[in-house]
């Protein structure tokens, strides 16, 4: 069996308008993020839709869904230095780019929405570490040290042997990291929204599913020859990945909807929670979930455009099922009195309003564009891309699909 | 405000210390007010009962008190105002039997807040009152989310007219305090209770659990008292009676 081909890996050229135009649009919602972010602060968070019933709002939903998804990008990388398939080996360099990348603008979004963002030091030098939040500053630091050092190993002719080791490693600690992430509600005993166990699982199957989206249309845009053999593969990881989301969702709610003490927020959510329940359906089962699948298994020509949108639709449908699950999550009121009817000053007893306001959104937004940003000034200065990502390049092995006159004729020759 | 309290708990240590050391030591009557030097001390459980049956429909009294003792003003916008205590209305559905208690910070023995709060800002001290320290509070919010009570309220925007002993600043979090300022003054009673006294209701009794004589202590052991959400095994500083 011949080996993988060396890949060649190159700058993309920045001299272009295009690029410079990606970045002129990257540059300007960073630069918006941290104008609302700074109104936020100056203000107070009495500016934003958030509230003393909503406490997470807007910026946790898109911090949560980069992060989530910074962990999956690596996935990937994962499979070539893990798993050993080498067909994914000349994208390992990005995946772990991309991962980097997303947690840095998830990060950001999170820090800066803090009330005290200034006391960030604080918060390196204070630990209660009985938090999963103090224990995630660890696994969210120490994720971009592990997978520096795996790019490192890639990167570094002499160090490639120690890439495979490298990558378990950091195999290791995303699903660690994911756990961690997902727990943060799930530990969530007073909520009846979280407190489920089945939340770290979740979160890791969502974040494969995120991930692999946002990394498709990252490599689709960098305009590097793409083989339809390899672009087939990344599309049916994609759709069993989405098939998976929607599995552990089922099982969410079904779960909930055995116990009665739950009826309630189940209720809620499937069924008149208003803008929630259109969130869940419309949102994260039908737009993120079901089309995605139509797309990527049941079409005739399953063409590149029409995996992008494939892959488009899993991310719209992840940030609804996010904000189903934080903001959704939150509006149900807390149950201090089970079995009763409440009311009082402080809305006790009702399900509380929340509007996402200007300065969350551009503060989310801005965080989207400063992962981006990391990755296109990141493929500019380092060799992440392959020159060529075409089928044979990648694998010497391949044999082109033959098309229907050639089987006609008998042309089936073996690899 | 937070040196003091980093000496409170520094002292505690070294009071936990001594006590283990010297059993069957006397200590000095709890009841006494303690100067700012001397640790609060596990020996006290600081609580209060509520007794629903006395609380009357539509009185605020102890609401009103709590935030001019603590500087707690809002600003007419209810979904982002402080509320450090609020009265809640519980019915029945099935009987339609309806009152009316008093809701603040349960001052929980295993505080979920505390548990969750990366910093450590949240915590409890050995007396069993649960506070924020807002020097180190960075306003993630987490605690919001644990607290089963619904019993913190986070600053949204500039605060004026701040009690001297009560700090308060925008982007942190903040509860009840069970008048840590009163307890440590050695003063016998909360703002609320106070209140609720001069109203002639009584339906707050503040005072320490661990001393069997104190009136607390009586009324719980003569009558008994129910910790809200008792399902989650906090074992909460502050006891209801009289919710039927």
């Amino acid at each position: 069996m011949a080996a993988t081909p060396a890949q060649r890996y190159t700058l993309i050229d920045g001299r272009g308008p295009a690029y410079i135009g990606l970045l002129a649009v990257l540059g300007a919602l960073v630069l918006i993020g941290l104008a609302c972010a700074y109104t936020m602060e100056h203000n107070g968070h009495v500016i934003t839709g958030m509230s003393n019933q909503v406490v997470w709002g807007t910026p946790h939903v898109f911090a949560v869904f980069l992060i989530v998804a910074a962990s999956g990008a690596l996935n990937v990388a994962s499979i070539a230095s893990v798993f050993g398939r080498r067909h994914y080996k000349p994208l390992t360099r990005l995946s772990g780019l991309l991962a980097i990348a997303l947690l840095v603008g998830g990060l950001s979004v999170l820090v800066l929405d803090l009330g005290r963002p200034d006391r960030l030091i604080v918060a390196m030098t204070y630990y209660n570490f009985k938090s999963i939040f103090a224990w995630n500053i660890f696994l969210y630091v120490g994720f971009m040290v592990v997978v520096a050092v795996y790019l490192w190993m890639m990167f570094e002719r002499r160090m490639n042997r120690f890439s495979k080791p490298a990558g378990l490693v950091a195999f290791l600690w995303r699903l660690i990291l994911t756990t961690g992430t997902g727990s943060i509600f799930g530990f969530l005993v007073a909520r009846q929204a979280y407190d489920a166990a089945i939340m770290a699982p979740m979160f890791i199957i969502m974040s494969f599913a995120f991930g692999l989206a946002i990394f498709l249309l990252v490599l689709m845009s960098t305009g590097r020859p793409l083989g339809k053999q390899l672009l087939g593969r990344l599309a049916n990881l994609l759709g069993v990945f989405v098939a998976s989301v929607l599995y552990f969702s089922l099982v969410f709610h079904l779960t909930n909807l055995y116990a009665t003490q739950h009826h309630g927020v189940e209720r809620f959510i499937l069924l008149d929670g208003g803008i929630y329940t259109v969130a869940f359906w419309v949102g994260h089962i039908i737009v993120g979930g079901l089309f995605p699948l139509l797309l990527l298994y049941v079409t005739p020509r399953r063409s590149p455009a029409l995996i992008a949108l494939a892959a488009i639709l899993v991310i719209l449908g992840g940030l609804a099922q996010v904000y189903v699950i934080i903001i959704g999550g939150q509006v149900y009121p807390l149950d201090l009195f089970p079995g009763r009817e409440v009311s009082s000053s402080f809305f006790d007893g009702v399900v509380a309003n929340y509007t996402p306001s200007l300065p969350e959104l551009g503060l989310g937004v801005g965080g989207f564009a400063l992962a981006l940003a990391v990755v296109a000034v990141a493929v500019r200065v380092l060799p992440f891309l392959p020159e060529d990502l075409s089928d044979h390049a990648v694998d010497p092995n391949h044999v082109p699909e033959p098309a229907p006159r050639a089987v006609e004729a008998g042309d089936t020759s073996a690899a | 405000m937070s040196v003091s309290r980093r000496r409170f708990l520094a002292a505690g240590a070294t009071a936990a210390g001594a006590a283990a050391l010297a059993p069957g030591l006397r200590l000095v009557d709890l009841a006494t007010a303690r100067s700012p030097e001397e640790a609060a001390s596990s020996l006290n459980r600081w609580g209060l009962l509520i007794d629903a049956d006395k609380c009357a429909d539509g009185c605020r009294a102890c609401v009103d008190a709590c935030h001019t003792e603590n500087g707690v003003s809002g600003h007419d916008r209810p979904e982002t105002d402080p509320q450090w205590i609020r009265t809640v209305s519980v019915s029945d559905p099935q009987t339609g039997h309806s009152q009316q208690l008093p809701v603040m910070c349960q001052h929980c023995e295993e505080p979920p807040c505390v548990d969750v709060c990366p910093t450590g800002a949240s915590f409890r001290r050995d007396d069993g009152i649960v506070l924020v320290d807002k020097h180190i509070c960075i306003g993630c919010r987490y605690c919001m989310m644990a607290c089963p009570y619904k019993a913190r309220s986070f600053i949204h925007e500039q605060v004026t007219d701040q009690k001297p002993d009560m700090p308060r600043g925008k982007g942190t979090v903040e509860s009840c305090t069970l008048c840590v300022h009163r307890v440590d003054r050695g003063d016998t009673q909360t703002a609320c209770a106070e209140a609720c006294a001069k109203e002639g209701h009584r339906a707050i009794l503040f005072g320490d659990l661990n001393d069997a004589d104190s009136e607390i202590s009586r009324e719980l052991k003569a009558h008994g008292g129910i910790q809200l959400r008792a399902d989650l095994h906090l074992n909460t500083g502050v006891r209801y009676r009289g919710l039927s």
